[in-house]
């Protein structure tokens, strides 16, 4: 359908859906309940250089309106994500791809990157610099501008690829990091990731994830989210997708109001896994009851509001 | 995996802190072991994974015990409501390897499962013992059920209020046949010492999604890790590692 088309960092999509990293797999359980070509792509599971088994269980907290997580990155490693999941994907399919790359030192990123980009499926890279669970990792990246901008060169200097970086809120200013991330060669910024978070099992007096804390994510997060996507939006030209919360058409459009060229929806998944698909197909009814002809004219429609 | 809308028969109590809820749907993908994922109304966001005790025709039966806020909201469910769940979910048990004989070795709400194990089993004419163990007499909960089946059953409490004195170990025969064990960790550990054969043991873990992508529930085994919720809840003793 015409009028739900988008464009990220040059690649156009169907839609702006775009199902997050770490809530859909490698799409393959989706694939099983329906055709996940509809969508307008998907962020894979978080890949690093070495394959990771993670954090100890428990690993998952509910929340009002959410849920925390410490899974900490388990995946099978970059060269078995090329060699045995890539090729397995292409059989259901049959769109451009984003790989998520999460490193543990700027060696890491440049070297999982450097792979994955030259995978024909891969569309884009969207590096995480911002994984709160794994010690000495992410965090220190995502919250230092200096720091982030060595990833993002590093990465830069190794593939031609899009280049996008998911940012954490985890941070007192997200516009001096996504200025830094801009300048250093990124070509879109993605966020939010999740939010710190703990919870503590108060009958057994202690926290209820293994690694005491963990990233929140889910609904409850929307507004924070959104609130961050506009900021963004204002501080750089480079195309931002908006993270954190969706889990309507509504949500989406708001999203895109703020200033997101697509969006991507990651909690929601877990708990209605075809919230993705429900959200495409309901997109056209809530664009016809709000007057909105074409997704594309409404991104950062609702910046300048104050001289409308 | 089905998602599907189900309508709520009954839910009662069973025994101290158990419940029963029998649902109306599609059961056809409801195979002994494997679970369901209910959608709580309210404030719960995750769905909360209850494991299969029967399934017969369109009537899905769920044992379920209050240990949290999530299961005490079960509770106060009535019929006539609908709840949306996902069903068909996990790997459920291997029958094929019982002819000769099977011992089910269950621990409190543990023995919900093993009930339509014990079920299939003896329709395909294989002789089952159940020794069934629970903290006191007043938590036991199908032990006629179990028998109206033609199954052997052996009780064990840890308190000495019913049956053998102590863990399912010491109630457990001579291990003949086939061995099925769900409970909790202690117990099931405690079967796996004593019976150090095969044997396919189900798991419990806090889970996020139930169908394996948000990598929650994830174990280490001898073969690799493993998603509970995915590629198990059921496992082979051998592939599991007891820390011992």
């Amino acid at each position: 359908m015409e009028r739900l088309k988008t464009t990220l960092c040059g690649i156009p999509l169907d839609n702006p859906v775009i199902p997050a990293s770490g809530t859909f797999g490698y799409g393959e359980e989706f694939a099983a309940l329906y055709d996940i070509n509809c969508l307008g792509t998907f962020s894979f599971k978080g890949t690093t250089a070495q394959p990771r088994f993670g954090n100890p269980t428990p690993r998952i907290a509910e929340c009002t309106a959410g849920l925390l997580n410490a899974v900490g990155l388990q995946n099978p490693g970059v060269e078995a994500v090329i060699g045995e999941i890539l090729p397995r994907m292409k059989t259901y399919f049959h769109k451009p791809v984003m790989a998520n790359v999460s490193g543990f030192s700027v060696e890491d990123y440049a070297g999982a990157c450097e792979k994955l980009g030259r995978e024909p499926q891969i569309g884009w890279l969207e590096i995480n610099i911002s994984c709160p669970n794994v010690h000495g990792g992410g965090m220190s990246f995502g919250t230092d501008p200096k720091a982030a901008a060595e990833v993002v060169a590093a990465v830069r200097r190794v593939t031609e690829k899009p280049l996008i970086v998911k940012l954490t809120p985890n941070v007192t200013d997200i516009t001096e990091i996504a200025r830094s991330c801009e300048a250093a060669g990124a070509d879109g910024i993605s966020l939010i990731n999740t939010l710190l978070g703990m919870r503590i099992d108060p009958l057994r007096r202690r926290p209820v994830l293994q690694r005491t804390m963990g990233g929140f994510s889910g609904p409850a997060v929307f507004p924070v989210a959104l609130r961050m996507v506009w900021q963004v939006y204002e501080a750089v030209k480079i195309p931002v997708v908006g993270i954190g919360g969706i889990a309507s058409a509504e949500d989406v459009i708001e999203m895109m109001l703020a200033g997101a060229c697509a969006v991507e929806i990651g909690s929601e998944n877990l708990v209605r896994p075809t919230v993705c698909k429900d959200i495409i197909d309901g997109l056209p009814a809530v664009m016809d009851r709000l007057g909105i002809a074409k997704l594309e004219d409404i991104i950062g429609g609702a910046h300048g509001w104050e001289k409308m | 995996m089905k998602q599907q809308q189900l309508e709520i028969l009954s839910n009662e109590p069973l025994a101290a802190g158990i419940w029963r809820m029998v649902l109306l749907g599609d059961t056809s993908d409801s195979a002994p072991g494997r679970f369901a994922e209910l959608r709580l109304p309210g404030e719960f966001y995750l769905r909360r994974p209850i494991s299969v005790c029967d399934a017969r025709e369109d009537r899905l039966t769920l044992v379920y015990k209050t240990v949290g806020r999530g299961t005490r909201r079960m509770t106060e469910l009535v019929p006539g409501q609908e709840i949306e769940a996902l069903t068909g979910l996990g790997n459920g048990f291997d029958l094929s390897r019982a002819r000769d004989g099977a011992v089910l070795a269950g621990g409190g709400v543990g023995c919900a499962p093993l009930f339509l194990l014990a079920r299939r089993l003896r329709e395909a004419g294989c002789p089952v013992t159940a020794v069934l163990g629970f903290n006191r007499a007043d938590e036991i909960f199908y032990e006629e059920e179990f028998r109206a089946l033609g199954v052997r059953v052996e009780i064990a409490t840890l308190d000495g209020s019913r049956g053998t004195k102590g863990f399912v170990t010491d109630a457990m025969p001579g291990i003949a046949g086939s061995l099925y064990v769900c409970g909790p960790q202690p117990m099931m550990k405690a079967v796996w010492r004593r019976a150090r054969a095969a044997g396919q043991y189900s798991l419990e873990e806090r889970m996020g999604c139930g169908f394996g992508v948000c990598m929650g529930c994830s174990i280490q085994t001898a073969g690799g890790s493993r998603r509970v919720c995915a590629d198990g809840p059921v496992f082979a003793g051998e592939e599991l590692l007891w820390n011992d």
